[in-house]
């Protein structure tokens, strides 16, 4: 209808909201606190989940490859038919190298999907210096490698990241507890071999009890102590896309002999928590959702009420029923967008506000919350267009009045 | 056919303004409370006729003049608006016919309070065309310049007194230049002096632009200044005279 869409729509729209000054603040007011509040939740729980993540894999492999378990091999099969009575005591792990590990690393490191490929050799033992004793969790790597795993160098809290032969890098808490500084030396003790390293570096690891336990040598150190020259107890992955490795983990299942398991696995926990919370904030967006339409709604079928004569007046003098329709569509697009854009605002606020003021034992922010442009748009449109789904009710109604009966009251 | 004579010959330039035809209007059909206000009225009107509808209340003015304003529909009867029969139209034709055929004075003023006097006016063309042209923005400021107003074209209704608000829903009535305004009560709610005032620029407007007036007053003073008076009683045409000016 005429050269310029939605001239005359959008022009008594915006006087109509304007005239109804008290009731209009109010409720684009309402939308800002509703968007506000969707947007820095979606913050918040995506900077808590990426910041748990980083914690959690900081320290992990994203999928780990290791020599199937041992299993008891029947002496011999029983006949077919025959009812066997038998107890299988299962068999004690050792401690045993991954067959052909180099050719299934030479194959991982192709594999489009894999970052990083690190063969470590673990095992355990005792860190003895003096009359102290500690129970160790032996780490035998390729220092690069195993950094473009778990970016060890940047974990390095004392000293300066290096293993040549006879060098070892140990978690913070077990040098406090043995008395070990960067240079001393410490002894290194398996069931068979007993041998002295000096220490390069301190690490922080991020979780108290494996500071206090890791000890990491050169894998050639590992397998001497362990008694598996040549050999690999696992192969370490690092994937490009951290939620992929599931699958991908159950890709390589298909392939390889060994035991493979993604960080999805080792920490199931942890992964149903984060769906949980997951699904807890899109429940509260939802909700938070369907009470900005309420309210836009409820805001609008008041005006309707409030504006039959003029609606009326306006049919008589040739405004048809469309556009009276998206007379009303406009006012909830205009409260809609007005409402995301200061909401957007306040959540820059809350999320500045959160950094300034939430702070760890340490005095630095708990972890980093932004608001992604994208998530902004995305959270403005959906309530712009919720504010066009609420005014839908009350649009229709003020289209179906009755001119002549709207102007006699 | 000659197409040189359509021009003169076509159903619009010989036809009356409007011809209604045993018009019948019942509320409430088919429940208990059902009354048929209209019984069976005939009515024309031709082209710069000044009309006054009179009757007491409840004779059906109200009823009638929303009928020929296009705002209710009759029950049955025929109505023919400059030759097209309108009374079957649905509710996007009528709009339009209601658009460019008819301008409405209301008793009660009815202008929007968040517009200014001169938007006021200007709102048809803005419904009509989604901006208000320059053109429309000259006939408007002339419009209220005609009834007096043109100091008060940026002023809201709320800053203006009847008698003006009155004037500014007059001159909004004829921006669209339509051949046919609907007055109800236009002076009902004026003290004497803003309604002589009011019914004089209805007057002007009419002898200057050609317009035809339909007036329904319950004022004896305002019909008898009319040129044509209809009288209805009970739904019916009780009287439909001719008035000799002196």
């Amino acid at each position: 209808m005429g050269s310029h869409w939605l001239g005359f729509e959008l022009r008594v729209a915006l006087r109509f909201l304007l005239e109804g000054r008290k009731q209009t603040l109010l409720i684009v007011v309402g939308v800002a606190a509703g968007v506000a509040v969707i947007a820095y939740i979606s913050a918040l729980i995506s900077g808590l989940q990426s910041s748990t993540l980083n914690k959690t894999l900081g320290a992990q492999p994203h999928i780990s490859v290791r020599a199937p378990d041992d299993l008891v091999q029947p002496a011999a099969l029983a006949e077919p038919g025959a009812v066997v009575s038998g107890d299988t005591q299962p068999r004690a792990q050792r401690i045993r190298t991954l067959a052909n590990w180099q050719a299934i690393a030479a194959l991982l490191e192709r594999h489009p999907g894999i970052a990083a490929v690190s063969p470590m050799v673990s095992g355990s033992g005792l860190a003895l210096r003096g009359e102290a004793t500690l129970a160790m969790a032996l780490l035998g790597v390729d220092l690069d490698r195993y950094d473009r795993i778990v970016g060890l160098r940047s974990k390095v809290v004392a000293g300066k990241a290096r293993l040549q032969p006879g060098e070892a890098i140990i978690g913070r808490e077990m040098a406090t507890d043995l008395g070990v500084r960067v240079g001393d030396r410490l002894s290194l003790q398996t069931a068979t071999v007993l041998e002295s390293v000096r220490v390069t570096a301190l690490v922080d690891l991020g979780v108290r009890d494996l500071n206090r336990r890791t000890v990491i040598v050169p894998l050639r150190t590992a397998q001497s102590l362990l008694g598996l020259p040549g050999g690999a107890t696992s192969i370490d992955l690092s994937v490009k896309d951290v939620w992929a490795a599931q699958s991908l983990a159950a890709e390589l299942r298909a392939q390889f002999p060994g035991k493979v398991e993604s960080w999805q696995e080792t920490n199931a926990q942890l992964v149903s928590a984060l769906n949980a919370q997951s699904v807890s904030t899109a429940l509260i967006r939802g909700v938070v959702l369907v009470v900005v339409v309420l309210g836009i709604a409820s805001v609008l079928v008041v005006s309707v009420v409030q504006k039959r004569r003029e609606i009326g007046i306006l049919r008589a003098m040739g405004a048809t029923r469309g556009q009276v329709l998206r007379l009303f569509l406009v006012q909830g697009a205009v409260v809609g967008a007005l409402g995301s854009a200061l909401g957007i605002l306040l959540a820059m606020a809350l999320i500045k506000a959160f950094t300034a003021f939430v702070r760890g034992s340490d005095g630095l922010p708990l972890f980093a919350i932004t608001l992604p442009m994208s998530t902004a748009v995305q959270v403005a449109l959906v309530a712009t267009v919720c504010g066009v789904l609420a005014a839908i009710a009350p649009a229709r109604s003020a289209a179906a009045l009755d001119p002549a009966q709207a102007i006699r009251i | 056919m000659v197409m040189a004579s359509v021009a003169t010959d076509s159903p619009a330039a010989v036809a009356p303004l409007l011809a209604l035809r045993d018009v019948r209007k019942t509320y409430n059909l088919g429940q208990p409370s059902e009354t048929e206000v209209l019984h069976g009225l005939d009515l024309q009107v031709q082209r710069r006729e000044f009309v006054s509808l009179i009757g007491p209340s409840g004779s059906g003015k109200s009823t009638l003049l929303n009928i020929i304003g296009l705002l209710e529909h009759m029950t049955s009867g025929t109505y023919a608006l400059q030759g097209e029969s309108v009374h079957a139209l649905d509710d996007a034709a009528l709009t339009l016919r209601r658009r460019l055929t008819l301008g409405f004075v209301f008793q009660f003023h009815h202008l929007l309070p968040a517009f200014s006097a001169l938007e006021n006016v200007t709102l048809p063309a803005l419904m009509a065309q989604g901006k208000v042209s320059a053109m429309y923005l000259q006939r408007a400021k002339d419009l209220l310049a005609a009834v007096g107003l043109e100091k008060a074209m940026n002023k809201r209704p709320g800053q203006l007194s009847g008698g003006m608000q009155q004037r500014v829903a007059i001159a909004r009535a004829l921006i669209m230049e339509p051949p046919l305004v609907l007055a109800d009560e236009p002076t009902g709610n004026l003290d004497t002096a803003s309604s002589d005032e009011v019914f004089l620029q209805l007057r002007r407007l009419h002898a200057e632009r050609g317009i035809s007036f339909i007036i329904v007053t319950h004022d004896p003073r305002l019909a008898a200044r009319c040129d044509r008076v209809v009288e209805l009683i009970d739904g019916r045409v009780a009287r439909d005279e001719a008035i000799a000016h002196v």
